[in-house]
């Protein structure tokens, strides 16, 4: 018989990709200080690869559609937490007037972090500029006052404090990404390091 | 031919990396500061180890280490000063 049709799942539930163990907690990972940024001087800018700029105010934000997407989140460090509740908008409605042939995006954070990722990958539901995470305003350490939300890619991707997206006809690698880390990060498939 | 390759940095590389680095005097590449690599201020609860410089927070080090092998990421630093 072939090991596992009949047999448990290896190491983890059926709903945790592989390598990962759940958590209940919402374990607080950054790269440096936490950017304080007040909501009166925070923007979101998309540039394209034209270099036409989309400028989005707090209070432009506000006034979109919100959706209230619940994810399943994974971070490359190994945990994992289901069910997480959150209040964004959509990244289909932010670009939706954006026009664009570009196949990638780069997206840079309020203190100087940045991640890279396919923008198909931000598209068709798939992604959001989250500002409430479990019924109250997104904390600081969590990204607030709001952050990129892709949980379909491990959760550095998801990148806090967002401050814009370059939209680009190549792929430029982010903060992890040259530094040894995968540059899609799917983590069905662990795709945690260059070459896995 | 002007140049070898890498191979002639083993014997170079292997003297630098058996020294203890937090002892080397890193210069930052942003703002110029320079002081033991001790005194960086490194973030550690993250993907991998971030260490930033105690003058203006940016990054001069970021070290990721895989199951078999390791990434160094020294961009940030415009020299290490290495006792030996």
């Amino acid at each position: 018989m072939t090991p596992g049709f009949r047999g448990r799942p290896r190491s983890s539930g059926p709903k945790l990709p592989p390598g990962q163990y759940l958590t209940e907690d919402f374990p607080v990972l950054t790269a440096g200080p936490t950017p304080r940024v007040p909501v009166d001087r925070w923007e979101f800018v998309v540039t394209t690869e034209t270099g036409q700029q989309h400028r989005w105010s707090w209070a432009d934000l506000m006034a979109l559609p919100a959706e209230t997407p619940t994810v399943d989140i994974h971070c490359v460090t190994k945990w994992s937490k289901l069910g997480t509740d959150w209040v964004g908008v959509s990244l289909d409605t932010l670009l939706s007037d954006v026009e664009t042939a570009a196949d990638f995006a780069f997206v840079h954070s309020y203190g100087g972090y940045t991640t890279n990722l396919p923008l198909e990958d931000l598209l068709d539901g798939q992604s959001w500029i989250a500002y409430r995470y479990d019924g109250a305003d997104l904390a600081p350490e969590h990204g607030g006052p709001a952050r990129l939300l892709v949980p379909h890619l491990y959760f550095w991707k998801s990148a806090k404090w967002v401050r814009g997206i370059q939209l680009r006809l190549d792929d430029e690698p982010g903060f992890w990404e040259s530094a040894g880390y995968h540059d899609y990060g799917d983590p069905w498939r662990e795709q945690r390091y260059q070459g896995d | 031919m002007d140049f070898t390759d890498g191979n002639a940095l083993a014997g170079p590389l292997r003297e630098i990396f058996a020294v203890d680095m937090t002892a080397a005097t890193s210069r930052c590449a942003a703002c110029g500061h320079a002081g033991p690599v001790a005194t960086l201020r490194v973030y550690a609860h993250a993907p991998g180890l971030v260490a930033r410089c105690p003058g203006c927070e940016e990054v001069v080090l970021r070290l990721v280490r895989a199951p078999d092998s390791a990434w160094l990421d020294l961009r940030g630093a415009a020299s290490l000063r290495i006792p030996l």
